[in-house]
């Protein structure tokens, strides 16, 4: 049987984090009612004219540094042209052929060693506003009874990055970019969450022959918004392909939906003709220059990139409890807590997980301390005090005075009281009802509040009803 | 207390304002004034689509071409497709009018989207040579140009793309500036072709232009690119002495000039040389060969993007009733009269894939040929001159069934715009009873040479600029 590879590039959107839109100066909201931030310049009223957000071109020069990008020295916006109600203006502004970062390389580590993902550019845009089509079928605009726009999404920043078709696996794809969702977080210039839409991520997907030159025929994967779900899209289109190319059939160049629910691809409706954008330079801005002092500012402000952090925890830990760590923001919590360094990992990782708690807020001391009375602890408080380690001035101390009880002294005549108050299912244990054991634990559990050791206990209670 | 009328005919906003600061009249007097002109000849002359019935400043009043946009008054562009469009804010050119006190009398007719050269493309209907009402003011700015010729405003602000300033004044016998691309915002200002429009002053004389050139011009934070200006000089001058004057050859031997207006051109080159100016020959061939046809790939294709806003869905005109595609199609069909569709045509199909290198991409390079040019001649030379308009106003209807003979008409005003170089008409005489115009092109964010020039000039010649038939 051959053997088929698949090949992928993404393309990410990503919202910024700025106070303004990209081109005027309404505030970015999307909580709000509709249409309740806008003005003639991003509803595009007659003679209303774009002045760029500076900080969205500082924070796009921030993730090109990031992406090890050329940074450009007058890159241009253009103006891509189409017809369509989010898009008030006839045009959306954005950048065509001298992005503000050009080619870099992304270092994403793999437990096998480190992959190199090429970065063909990342550009600024201004979002479109947000289409709702009321009535009809299917939510599209064709056949429903009309379409309200809300135009506080429209003419908000966006970075676009686009990938060289380097990935070479669904799960590839996604451990990119969950790294680059990281950085990106980390260079503060955006939340990117794939649930709020933040960070949305389309795949350009084909397969070809091991060996084999050049790409075959490739599909577009729309509306993937988790990393999961990019990982499952991405297999089942890879499966697809496969088995059209094995049938002896071809590929045909398309885009698709991804239904999360159903894991089932909808191919999107093939326009009737091909769109032309016109691109042209846009004449109502000056070209961008953004300058040594601007890129090396932004320079100072790019972190230890998570990449190079996870492969020095690597030297310490599984691949994938570094990586673990690292993609979720908490492999800095981790290097400042002191102790078992896999105990601490797996209590980062497991216990931390899912509180809402922010690891930049949790004292590494304090938690040491609690790792290391975590096999002395009753699990209803370690799981209190793990859930209360992100407070302000949260302390260990007072949760480790509740050490469980393993005392035998105190448990043994505990243990004989019960055991002289049910003589029946001691009968029945010692005839062979191991399974009673759980309930004698579960008595002295109750009687102590929980704060008996259930090693102790089960040993104890082993050793006198065999007695 | 007896005083004579004011004439608004003659009077000069420069006269006006100081009527105003010695209080021999009040605002209120000056406005009724140009009312009254309005009233009287406004019918016949059709310079304004919207008139304003209260002042809304204790200045000089100003007459503005639609495009500019007012909050609170309606702003079409000259087009059906913004019928009844109020803006809802001030464009900046019309904020600082109003910080100046100038108070707004009205709107005046324009070829829809400034796209024309007799404003017979304003579906409003044309506006009518005020030296004689059989004749176009010349476009697209000639309901500016006919209202402060008429006698209907003191000055008006123009927009110039391709000479939509310069030529109405040089039909009309009265002064127009198109300053320096960069110096005049036009955050506000209804579109055409984003790289060439400008906004500037038509007025009686170079003094007033300056003066209203200074109130409008300087940096916008609304308009990237703006940029600062030089502190504006009103001319004193009277004299030429030591000034270099260039006279592009293939400019005075292009085709289609009129005798008359050669003949005028002649004579106050004459008159330079008087003063005491050097005038010389210079060469500008490939401006002069290439900027009008580079011109018309350039501005439709901008235009062709400027005017997709134009819907249907947030203002203006909708077609009833349809789905969302057939709805715009039709509002557009609807909304747009014949010139700019065929502008949008064209400046699609400049854009389109397989097409923009030869054509966009080409006309953007040829720019950069006819900035080089300018730039060259400027070495010798403090500024240039050539006639404005090749013929003197034409009968209205000339030209309206054959699109070339129109554009053709700005042969001599189009290559400077297309380098973003400031111009400046100045009337230099009669032809058949109809002004010429003179146009005197300088080096960028050189306005104050073309005034000083432009001053000494007009003094010189002294043609009268209010029309023979209502002195």
């Amino acid at each position: 049987m051959t053997e088929w590879e698949p090949v992928i590039g993404l393309e990410i959107h990503v919202h910024l984090k700025t106070r303004t839109k990209m081109f005027c100066a309404c505030e970015v909201v999307y909580s709000d009612p509709p249409n309740s931030h806008t003005c003639p310049v991003c509803l595009a009223h007659p003679g209303a004219l774009p002045v760029p957000n500076l900080l969205a071109i500082e924070h796009t020069v921030k993730l090109g540094l990031a992406l090890g990008c050329e940074i450009a020295t007058r890159a241009l916006f253009h103006r891509k042209n189409y017809f369509y109600p989010d898009n008030p203006k006839g045009y959306q502004i954005s950048q065509y052929d001298v992005p503000l970062c050009g080619r870099g390389v992304f270092v994403v580590p793999k437990p096998g060693g480190d992959q190199q993902v090429g970065i063909t550019r990342a550009h600024l845009e201004e979002d479109a506003a947000k289409n709702v089509h009321i009535g009809g079928a299917g939510g599209r605009i064709g056949g429903s009874a009309h379409t309200n726009v809300d135009f506080n999404r429209g003419g908000t920043p966006l970075l676009e990055i686009v990938t060289e078709p380097d990935l070479r696996s669904a799960d590839d794809a996604k451990r990119f970019l969950q790294l680059l969702r990281q950085t990106i977080v980390e260079l503060g210039i955006s939340d990117a969450e794939m649930e709020k839409g933040t960070l949305r991520a389309d795949a350009n997907v084909s397969v070809r022959k091991r060996g084999e030159a050049g790409y075959r025929t490739r599909t577009e994967l729309k509306n993937m918004n988790s990393f999961n779900f990019i990982a499952r899209g991405m297999q089942a289109e890879i499966e697809r392909q496969i088995g059209v190319w094995e049938a002896g059939g071809e590929v045909v160049q398309q885009t698709f939906d991804f239904d999360a629910a159903s894991g089932a691809l909808t191919p999107r409706r093939s326009k009737e003709e091909a769109e032309d954008y016109r691109y042209f330079p846009e004449p109502d801005l000056v070209p961008v220059e953004p300058g040594d002092q601007l890129v090396e500012r932004a320079r100072a402000a790019v972190p230890e990139l998570p990449g190079t952090r996870l492969r020095r925890l690597e030297a310490e830990l599984d691949f994938d409890l570094a990586e673990g760590l690292v993609t979720s923001g908490r492999d800095r919590l981790y290097a400042r807590t002191p102790g078992d360094r896999r105990a601490v990992a797996n209590v980062l990782m497991n216990e931390l997980a899912g509180k809402g708690i922010d690891p930049e807020a949790v004292d590494g001391d304090e938690l040491g301390k609690l790792v290391g009375a975590r096999a002395s602890l009753p699990r209803p408080v370690f799981a209190e005090a793990i859930a209360r380690s992100g407070d302000e001035g949260f302390r260990a101390e007072p949760y480790l005075a509740e050490v469980a009880v393993t005392d035998v002294g105190e448990l043994g005549p505990l243990i004989d009281t019960i055991l002289a108050a049910n003589p029946g299912q001691v009968a029945a244990f010692r005839g062979g009802k191991d399974g009673l054991l759980g309930f004698f634990v579960g008595q002295v559990m109750k009687e102590t509040g929980g704060k008996a050791d259930p090693r102790a206990v089960n040993e104890l209670l082993r050793a006198k009803l065999a007695g | 207390m007896s005083r004579a009328p004011i004439d608004t005919l003659r009077l000069t906003a420069e006269e006006a304002l100081g009527l105003l600061e010695r209080k021999e009249v009040s605002a209120r007097e000056l406005w009724d004034a140009y009312r009254a002109a309005i009233d009287a000849r406004d019918e016949e002359l059709h310079c304004f689509l919207t008139h304003v019935d209260e002042p809304n400043g204790e200045g000089v009043p100003i007459a503005l071409k639609d495009v500019i946009g007012t909050k609170g008054i309606e702003t079409t562009a000259g087009s059906k497709i913004l019928k009844g469009f109020v803006p809802v804010y001030d464009s900046t050119v019309a904020r600082r009018c109003k910080d100046a006190g100038l108070a707004t009398l009205g709107k005046t007719n324009t070829d829809e989207f400034a796209m024309g050269s007799s404003t017979e493309n304003s579906a409003f209907g044309p506006s009518r040579n005020p030296w004689d009402p059989s004749r176009v003011p010349g476009g697209s700015g000639g309901g500016s140009a006919a209202a402060v010729a008429g006698g209907l405003a003191p000055w008006a602000l123009g927009s110039d793309t391709g000479g939509s300033i310069k030529q109405p004044a040089a039909l009309c016998g009265i002064v127009g500036l198109r300053p320096t691309y960069g110096t005049v915002s036009r955050y506000g200002i209804v579109a055409f072709a984003s790289s060439l429009d400008q906004v500037g002053p038509t007025t009686k004389t170079v003094r007033d232009c300056a003066l209203l050139y200074r109130i409008i011009a300087g940096r916008d934070p609304n308009d990237s690119t703006t940029a600062d200006v030089p502190a504006v000089e009103l001319p004193e001058r009277e004299d030429l002495k030591g000034v270099r004057v260039g006279v592009p050859r293939q400019m005075v031997e292009a085709e289609g000039i009129e005798p008359g207006v050669r003949d005028a051109f002649e004579r106050t080159l004459e008159l330079a040389r008087e003063l005491g100016a050097e005038v010389g020959e210079c060469e500008l061939p490939l401006s002069v060969e290439y900027g009008l046809p580079c011109y018309y790939l350039v501005a439709p294709a901008e235009a062709s993007s400027n005017l997709s806003r134009y819907d249907g869905v947030r203002y203006g005109l909708r077609a009833p009733d349809a789905g969302y595609h057939e709805m715009v199609m039709r509002t557009r069909d609807e909304g747009f009269g014949d010139e700019p569709k065929r502008r949008i045509m064209l400046g699609t199909y400049a854009l389109s894939a397989g097409y923009y290198e030869a054509y966009y991409g080409q006309a953007q390079k040829v720019r950069t040929v006819i900035r080089r040019e300018h730039a060259d001649a400027f070495e010798r030379f403090d500024v240039l001159v050539s006639p404005t308009s090749p013929t003197v106003a034409f009968e209205l209807g000339a030209k309206t069934q054959d699109p070339l003979a129109m554009y053709a008409n700005d042969l001599l005003t189009i290559p400077s715009c297309m380098a973003g170089l400031p111009g400046l008409n100045v009337p230099c005489g009669l032809s058949e009873g109809l002004p010429v115009g003179l146009q005197l092109i300088g080096p960028q964010f050189a306005e104050n040479t073309l005034f000083a020039v432009g001053h000494a000039l007009e003094r010189a010649i002294g043609f009268d600029y209010v029309p023979k038939r209502l002195r």
